[in-house]
């Protein structure tokens, strides 16, 4: 792994130019990227407290900050912006690089192996 | 692996996702399932076209923005502190088709819902599935809760494979969607118990 590789998505916020692209912090414009980091059920969680160094931010990042403070899937998130899927994943991108946000990706689901969980599913919905 | 590591900074332990697709032509009834078993109202999130896997790079030079979007309908079933499933209603509109790849990815199933009064408009969506080994069931969607045919007559009709499993429901009926959605999830676990032996 190269060292740029490496760079924490926080050291590459901060205009480093450490082998990535570093974007303008633009809601609209310009905008290359983002990678398939962002599916719809990808859940984001704001990290409190922020990291010293924030990053520039625009109000619409705040807002997402302030609607991840507990655990949301970007679907979710989308939908109560009001923005395209595809928008809502830049933002995230920016967010994750300036290291406000956590993600958890959505579970891998290989059903020979998960019984157990399609067994949660199972029991979750025979409560409905 | 999933939420269980503790960083020096506070993080709000997140769910585990996963999707089961609502899929079937157009009106259907995908968005009422959706909202019958759903515990929030459907929300809609809005794709464009070209960007519609979320790894487009050029959000730019699109010119006529009102065509080129797609709108997503979904639901949300919380099962655990841990565990949230999450419903998608597909695109009916054949044109939207290729959306149906990315939303496939990582799904459990899907539900192919039927309207008994014109199956063909659902052809489309089961042979989706069935060429890309995703396993579904049938949901046929009684309009006016009328089910004038049998399973038998429905699975004939739409030359279904072997094994499919047709279900009748009302898509507005929150028990009567659970049902299907437990028949799916209980043919992966009968196959993934098959995989196992
Ligand atoms: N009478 C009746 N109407 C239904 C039923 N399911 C859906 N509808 C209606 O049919 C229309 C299309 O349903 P919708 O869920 O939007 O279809 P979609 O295009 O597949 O999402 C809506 O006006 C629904 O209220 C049903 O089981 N019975
Ligand atoms: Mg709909």
């Amino acid at each position: 792994m190269s060292p740029q590789r490496s760079a924490t998505a926080s050291e590459v916020s901060g205009g480093d130019a450490g082998g990535r692209l570093v974007r303008p912090f633009a809601l609209t414009g310009g905008r290359t990227r983002p990678r398939n980091e962002f599916t719809l059920i990808t859940v984001v969680s704001a990290v409190d407290p922020p990291p010293a160094r924030r990053g520039r931010q625009q109000p619409e990042h705040a807002r997402i900050l302030r609607m991840c403070g507990k655990p949301i899937a970007v679907a979710e998130l989308a939908a109560l912006l009001d923005l395209p899927m595809s928008v809502v994943a830049i933002m995230l991108c920016d967010l994750l690089e300036a290291g406000r946000i956590t993600v958890h990706p959505p579970r891998v689901v290989s059903p020979s192996q998960d019984i157990h969980l399609l067994q949660k599913v199972r029991d979750g919905l025979g409560r409905l | 692996m999933a939420g269980s590591d503790h960083t020096a900074q506070r993080v709000a332990e997140a769910p585990d996702t996963v999707k089961i697709l609502i899929a079937g032509g157009f009106g259907v009834g995908k968005t009422t399932m959706v909202g019958s078993v759903s515990e929030i109202i459907p929300l809609r999130t809005e794709e464009r076209l070209t960007s519609a896997g979320l790894g487009v790079d050029d959000l730019d030079g699109i010119e006529d923005k009102n065509a080129t979007t797609v709108a997503l309908d979904f639901g949300r079933i919380t099962i655990s502190q841990e565990l949230v499933l999450y419903l998608f209603g597909t695109p009916g509109q054949q044109r939207f088709w290729f959306m149906w790849n990315d939303l496939a990815v990582g799904a459990l199933g899907a539900v192919v819902l039927v309207d008994v009064r014109r199956p063909k408009s659902s052809f489309a969506a089961i042979d989706f599935f069935e060429r890309r080994n995703i396993p579904f069931v049938i949901g046929v969607n009684g309009f006016h809760g009328e089910h004038p045919y049998s399973p038998e007559e429905i699975r004939e009709a739409l030359a279904l494979p072997e094994g499919t499993q047709v279900l009748l429901c009302d898509a507005r009926e929150r028990k009567s969607c659970r049902d299907v959605l437990i028949a799916l999830i209980d043919q992966l676990i009968a196959s993934a118990a098959d995989n196992r032996a």
